[in-house]
């Protein structure tokens, strides 16, 4: 969509409150005592709203809104890939969600594993991987991805007297220490983070409660409207600007201080939190769910030897050494400053994670546009 | 992934606690044992990956709708946000198999 239209788009639903908004913003960026005023957020949805309805065009020059670690499929990091690979080279059947085939390991995807005859499913859903292991008389693997939100339906299934053939190899990823991890970078500068309602509706805004103390940044939760995301920033910038840090809900419709609680204890049952790195990103202390003990018969990595050897003897294509993945999801680069961005890496052709989940920065800023000419904008928006 | 999808419950199976929801005129079985609220018939839900993670209170249903309506009327088959409302609802089995099916099959 062209930068131009952002407004039109807007206007769609409530154009009265959409300029009070960005009233708001503008006069909240001024009022601050600096420049510019820097917020994270953390969903691969929040980026598609923000990207797709032009809303970095509304936004004041002196606030950055930069996408952080909130793509599952893109901090899948190699060696979790190039287990899976190696179990399929192996001969093992595996099943995931699509976008997790293409992501690169160090040699291979496991759709080029796919490709040279391994076996190896697409499923939407954990459920409908449980339901295609019951028809094979075989092995069968589930690579899991996703945060929070994913890894309740995985344990879900797992309580539920799963078959005997079936295995989680679990890529699941915890999003609240990944933010005390970015919030500590000195190149980010952030000052406060937007979180994503729809996680938050199964954490409840309580889990930041103790990230605020220890950071003294202010999180505040969003919804994916665009008139949720406009609001949810005027929020941050109103807590912001307080000088008192605290967790704000912008999003009361699906977000309670509690959250799920069943489903919450339903995750904490089947999964533990172990520290582990996050592609691109660094190491994060507990941002990794693994199963517990008590699941250990499901659990892929204790029912396996799998053997990394092979395929840790070749050396990583050249073009991957260039990809800046790991920046752009730390905050500290756009992906328009990678060389490689729109040239040697398409959604057609992805040298890295970014470029291939629908919810990774690179692809959403191919196919939408990233950051829209301001001045050109405001002139379309007046 | 991060966008669950919201549909409306046409029926309530409270033994395999799965509910037939319907999804602008899709039918799914949407699991219900991590649900927050008990639903009923007419409730409107938040599925994620097959799963009811929230009962959306009637009164916020219209309001939380909007979003879903404009991505999946006007948007094109290759834009991004559309595509992961779809593999969303795609994510729920059809509502086509029977409750005994799914009994048997757990059993």
């Amino acid at each position: 969509m062209k930068s131009a239209d952002a407004f039109e788009q807007l206007k769609f639903r409530d154009p009265e409150r959409a300029r009070g908004l960005r009233d708001a913003l503008h006069r909240l960026v001024q009022r601050a005592d600096h420049a510019p005023v820097s917020v994270m957020h953390v969903c691969g949805s929040h980026e598609q709203a923000i990207a797709k309805f032009g809303l970095r065009a509304a936004f004041p020059d002196e606030l950055k809104v930069i996408m952080g670690p909130g793509c599952p499929v893109c901090v899948t990091d190699v060696p979790e890939v190039d287990e899976a690979v190696a179990l399929a080279k192996q001969g093992v059947r595996i099943a995931s969600y699509g976008d997790m085939l293409r992501v690169p390991g160090t040699s291979q995807s496991l759709a080029d594993a796919k490709a040279e005859g391994a076996k190896v499913d697409v499923v939407y859903s954990v459920t409908q991987a449980a339901e295609l292991a019951r028809q094979y008389d075989e092995e069968f693997v589930f690579f899991a991805s996703g945060f929070e939100t994913t890894a309740v339906a995985t344990a879900a299934v797992l309580v539920d007297d799963p078959p005997d053939n079936f295995s989680v190899l679990s890529a699941h990823k915890y999003i609240p220490p990944v933010m005390e991890i970015v919030a500590e970078m000195p190149e980010t500068k952030i000052e406060g983070f937007l979180a994503a309602g729809h996680a938050a509706t199964i954490t409840g805004s309580a889990v930041f409660e103790k990230f605020v103390e220890r950071h003294e940044l202010s999180v505040v939760i969003a919804g994916f409207e665009p008139l949720d995301v406009l609001a949810g920033l005027v929020k941050l910038l109103e807590v912001i600007n307080s000088g008192v840090p605290r967790v704000e809900n912008a999003f009361p419709r699906c977000v309670t201080r509690e959250g799920n609680v069943q489903a919450q204890n339903l995750l904490w049952r089947v999964f533990r939190p172990t520290g582990g790195r996050w592609r691109g990103i660094a190491h994060v202390p507990n941002g990794n769910l693994r199963l517990r003990d008590e699941f250990a018969r499901y659990d892929t990595r204790k029912r396996f030897n799998i053997d990394l050897s092979a395929i840790w003897s070749y050396a990583p294509p050249k073009l991957v050494q260039q990809c800046q993945c790991g920046d752009i999801m730390a905050g500290i680069a756009s992906p328009t400053d990678c060389q490689l961005f729109g040239k040697e890496c398409t959604p057609e052709s992805p040298v890295g994670a970014c470029m291939v989940s629908a919810e990774g920065t690179c692809k959403i800023w191919h196919q939408y546009g990233g950051r829209p000419d301001l001045r050109s904008m405001k002139r379309g928006a007046a | 992934m991060c966008l669950g999808v919201p549909g409306k419950v046409i029926a309530v199976d409270r033994e395999m606690q799965i509910a037939t929801v319907d999804f602008w005129g899709v039918r799914k079985q949407v699991r219900l044992e991590v649900c927050d609220a008990p639903v009923d018939p007419g409730d409107y839900i938040l599925n994620h990956v097959g799963f009811a993670i929230r009962r959306i209170p009637p009164e916020e249903a219209a309001e939380t709708l909007a979003l879903y309506d404009e991505l999946l009327r006007l948007a094109d088959e290759q834009d991004l946000m559309a595509g992961d409302v779809r593999d969303e609802i795609q994510a729920a089995p059809d509502a086509t198999r029977s409750r005994k099916d799914a009994l048997d099959e757990k059993r």
